[in-house]
């Protein structure tokens, strides 16, 4: 009996349904073994008074990124346009952006 | 014929129908599963980053307090913590050090910190993994630091933070107070900052609000804050992250747009023969909806797991060259796969279903047409 190709099909598809689900049992069990590791980093953060994690490591502004004042993007003279590659990338801080619109 | 057998021909004979365009649907696959990967590696990435600072963050400091001077961050007096500390509410008020080293050797930028309590004191650091990588120094070795008068200064290495902490710790200097004012020149009586701690957290907008008033020359940052911007970090809006998702966003609509604007006259011809042979429209729309269904559901699996390969298992290597732009110490950390079934349907929603339509549209339009008039195409 020869297969046909729809039976082929069902089968790859199920076969990619198990590999999604093993997905969410792969990122539950790395969550469950990461726990002890985020726990220990986040009384890091308590100990050392840290308020920035350390995504980027160019600019001040980039760096820590909620300590950035207005003006740190212009960093040589007023008129000097963004020039790092991880200004582009995020967005600035929202409490600096309510305290543009406040003033 | 049962429903489901019906349904398994219809299924078969479209499958049959793709595999005659098999170079054309395997490219259609190809650009479909990436366009997908794409998407979702944005999508898985930008949660992670973004859950991971959250949940660590949340023990970041209730409230700082800069002071400023034409705008710019400027170096904050003692006599500050004094006036800080006589307002109702506030517990404590501390004066935190930290700056930024910029190693020439190693072209590289490091974070100087110094802790409450720095157990190691004078003469000693304690770095982060980054550190130790780009400096190629450990525990037991000197660094020389260049002050801000010119010489050198040499502190041996007590300790070198684990590779777990690099998302926080990777380019942190901790020292003692005497070593960070030798070499930063932060003259004694002044501090980078402030961290003030409350009785009450629910007080804390009250007190910035009269911080600023005693202080006018001050910026209260809240832990929520802190948080919040972590929270928005990669927001669709910003940047290249918008740049991404727009080209997917593009490709997506040429690609869906290319079979929403017709089919080809070998689809079409086709089509005229099976309702001329006794093919129901109804049964054209549904070999049109699973040939539909076949590929994106293949892009979509494909797409989605290679994401979650690339984002938590490959470390987003891709995304790596811009992430690094022109820094030359990079942390190396793994994230925690925070992924739940709503990303996953908004990629679905996202791909799958506008496609899925785009393919149905035609080709109603093309069976509910005379099949004599189809086939002399």
């Amino acid at each position: 009996m020869s297969i046909r190709k729809v039976d082929v099909f069902l089968l790859s598809i199920s076969v990619a349904l198990c590999l999604f689900a093993f997905i969410f049992v792969h990122a539950s069990l790395t969550k469950k073994s990461e726990l002890p590791a985020l726990r220990e980093n986040s009384k890091m953060v308590r100990t050392l008074e840290i308020t920035d994690i350390c995504l980027f490591t160019e600019a001040r502004y980039t760096r820590h990124l909620s300590m950035a004042d207005l003006h740190t993007p212009f960093q040589d003279h007023p008129m000097s346009l963004e020039h790092f590659p991880s200004g582009a990338l995020i967005t600035p801080p929202p409490h600096l952006r309510q305290y543009v619109q406040d003033r | 014929m049962s429903r489901i057998d019906k349904h398994r021909n219809i299924l078969d004979f479209a499958l049959s129908s793709l595999l005659r365009r098999k170079r054309k649907n395997i490219a259609l696959v190809i650009m479909y599963t990436s366009l997908i990967f794409i998407l979702a590696s944005v999508i898985f990435f930008t949660e992670a980053i973004k859950r991971e600072a959250c949940i660590l963050l949340e023990n970041s400091p209730e409230m700082i307090v800069q002071k400023t001077m034409a705008g710019r961050h400027d170096l904050i007096p003692d006599n500050y913590i004094r006036s800080i500390e006589s307002i109702r509410g506030v517990q404590s008020v501390r004066g935190r050090l930290w700056g930024y080293y910029y190693e020439p050797t190693r072209r590289a930028n490091y974070t100087l910190t110094v802790p409450e309590h720095f157990s190691y004191g004078t003469g000693y650091i304690a770095i982060g993994k980054g550190v130790s990588r780009t400096l190629e120094a450990g525990k037991g070795d000197l660094v020389p630091f260049r002050a801000y008068n010119g010489s050198y200064v040499s502190l041996e290495v007590a300790d070198v933070m684990t590779a777990e902490s690099e998302i926080i710790s990777s380019d942190l200097v901790l020292l003692s107070e005497p070593d960070f004012r030798e070499i930063s020149g932060a003259p004694g009586g002044f501090f980078t900052d402030l961290g003030v701690r409350v009785r009450n957290a629910k007080e804390l907008p009250v007190i910035a609000d009269k911080i600023r008033r005693v202080l006018p020359d001050t910026r209260p940052i809240l832990k929520n804050e802190i948080v919040k911007t972590y929270e928005t970090i990669f927001d669709w809006r910003g940047g290249i992250v918008m740049v991404i998702l727009m080209s997917a966003v593009f490709a997506f609509v040429i690609l869906a747009w290319d079979k929403a604007t017709g089919l080809s006259s070998e689809e079409k011809r086709e089509i005229g023969i099976l309702k001329g042979i006794g093919w129901e429209t109804s049964d054209v729309l549904w070999l049109k909806f699973w040939e539909g269904a076949v590929v994106s559901l293949t892009s979509f699996f494909l797409g989605v797991i290679l994401a979650y390969v690339h984002v938590f298992l490959a470390s987003f290597i891709l995304f790596e060259p811009v992430l690094k732009g022109w820094s030359v110490l990079y942390p190396e950390f793994r994230l925690v796969p925070f992924i739940d079934p709503f990303q996953i349907m908004t990629i679905f929603f996202l791909t799958v279903l506008p496609y899925t339509a785009a393919t149905i549209v035609p080709s109603w339009r093309a069976a509910t047409i005379d099949p004599d008039s189809v086939m002399r195409l």
